[in-house]
């Protein structure tokens, strides 16, 4: 609409420029993003704060529409290359500041499965909430989950399957954990469309993550309880 | 027979889920859209007058978290007027979620995972999966239906930067035909040049779907 193509971000103050980035990041305008993340740096927006409140939380509300079916895969896909827009002008900056990350994540998709829809995007939105994400790609046979588990140490190994053919190797990888002794020095998260809870009892997974954002919260959520024991 | 078109029955239409009765049949499969055609061949070429079909939308497919209750619903609108149901879908991504509404409802369904297993053979299936993880299937309904379902469905036609981001991680299309058919060759062929994949065909004929219906026969 005309009206819409004319909207100067300028204009907005700070919370209606977030809101509208919120919009802009549901609509996978990858500009409009590019240019919002600009004018709150400009304003003296730290990095982080960019980054958790207006692209964390644009993705969040867009993972809430896919879950609910009112918006699907291609959608999902370009408001994630939008929010990856904004953060290749915000992950240098976050850098240089040397905040120290949340926690490590080691994700990967499983063998069988060249899905990684879902993995890019949770690595994407762990990344945005300050976590260090190391991601193996997909069609991981065990051996590569532990050698990335051995090689970063990581508190988190996330796991990714999207067929129901595939899924059951989740199960391969923590029963080799724990035969080698190491199931309980990581916290396993899985994820994928045709999982559920049920399932992730099954395989002995710590949590099942039913989209992104949950990933993330549950990602937070050990890390907090992990600092709490330590403390 | 009722009066919807072939074309209706297998549409990828959000809400079509039409009905074929011929009012004296005693025992229904309840099917995707998307074997519709496949399924009335069948009946078609076995005399089969036994078996009545009714279809869920194609499009569900795409959404297989919803398979399970629409199939619950269909057994529970269908199962005072035919002595035996059967479910024309395998697991369909519902991980395992179809099976438990069966164990609750009745109705005995496809074997394996989806119809390219079904279709192919499951240990021919798992033996094209195993030679190359990154292949992308298609059988006859999916060749007929490329543009609507996989271009125009994935928005591929009006944002082509999605291609690499859906497809990147595939080598190679196969098609499992069910029928000969050069049309479909056609389509099949240029939806692998569509995507940028390597081209093969397997001749599947109906597989284990035509096992599976041969169940229902009297015998």
């Amino acid at each position: 609409m005309a009206e819409e193509d004319d909207l100067d971000l300028r204009e907005l103050d700070d919370q209606e420029l977030v809101e509208q980035m919120w919009d802009d990041l549901y609509d996978g305008l990858a500009d409009e993003i590019t240019e919002g993340v600009n004018i709150l740096l400009e304003r003296g927006w730290p990095p982080y704060r960019i980054l958790t409140e207006a692209l964390v939380e644009g993705m969040r509300i867009v993972g809430v529409d896919f879950r609910d079916g009112i918006l699907f895969v291609p959608e999902v896909l370009m408001a994630a290359n939008s929010m990856k827009a904004g953060m290749n002008i915000l992950r240098p900056l976050l850098a240089e500041t040397g905040a120290p990350p949340q926690g490590k994540m080691v994700i990967g998709t499983v063998k069988g499965d060249i899905h990684d829809i879902g993995k890019n995007l949770v690595s994407m939105m762990m990344e945005g909430a300050g976590f260090e994400v190391i991601d193996i790609g997909i069609n991981n046979p065990v051996e590569n989950y532990l050698e990335a588990l051995e090689k970063h140490k990581p508190d988190i190994l996330g796991m990714s399957a999207l067929l129901t053919t595939t899924m059951p190797y989740m199960k391969v990888v923590i029963d080799t954990m724990k035969e080698q002794g190491v199931r309980d020095d990581y916290v396993v998260l899985v994820g994928g469309a045709p999982l559920n809870e049920e399932f992730a009892r099954e395989v002995g997974a710590d949590a099942y993550c039913r989209d992104a954002a949950v990933a993330v919260e549950t990602a937070k959520e050990i890390m907090v309880r992990k600092h709490n024991q330590s403390a | 027979m009722a009066s919807e078109s072939l074309h209706d029955l297998e549409r990828p239409a959000p809400e079509a889920a039409p009905e074929r009765r011929t009012g004296s049949a005693d025992q229904l499969v309840i099917a995707c859209g998307a074997l519709a055609r496949e399924i009335l061949a069948l009946i078609r070429l076995n005399g089969w007058t036994h078996l009545d079909l009714t279809c869920l939308p194609a499009e569900l497919h795409n959404r297989p978290e919803k398979i399970p209750e629409r199939v619950r619903e269909k057994i529970r609108a269908n199962r005072d007027r035919y002595a035996r149901i059967w479910i024309g879908y395998a697991d369909c991504g519902t991980g395992g979620a179809l099976d438990r509404v069966l164990a609750e409802e009745g109705g005995e369904r496809l074997a394996g995972p989806h119809c390219y297993a079904f279709f192919a053979g499951q240990p021919d299936f798992e033996a094209l999966h195993e030679a190359e993880p990154g292949t992308f299937y298609l059988t006859d309904y999916l060749a007929r239906h490329f543009e609507t379902l996989v271009v125009k469905g994935m928005k591929l036609d009006r944002h082509p930067e999605l291609l690499s981001m859906m497809f990147g991680n595939y080598t190679r299309l196969v098609y499992l035909a069910q029928i000969d058919d050069p049309a479909l060759d056609a389509a099949a062929q240029a939806a692998a040049e569509r995507l940028g994949l390597a081209y093969e065909k397997r001749r599947t004929g109906y597989g284990e779907l035509a096992d599976f219906l041969a169940e229902t026969a009297p015998t």
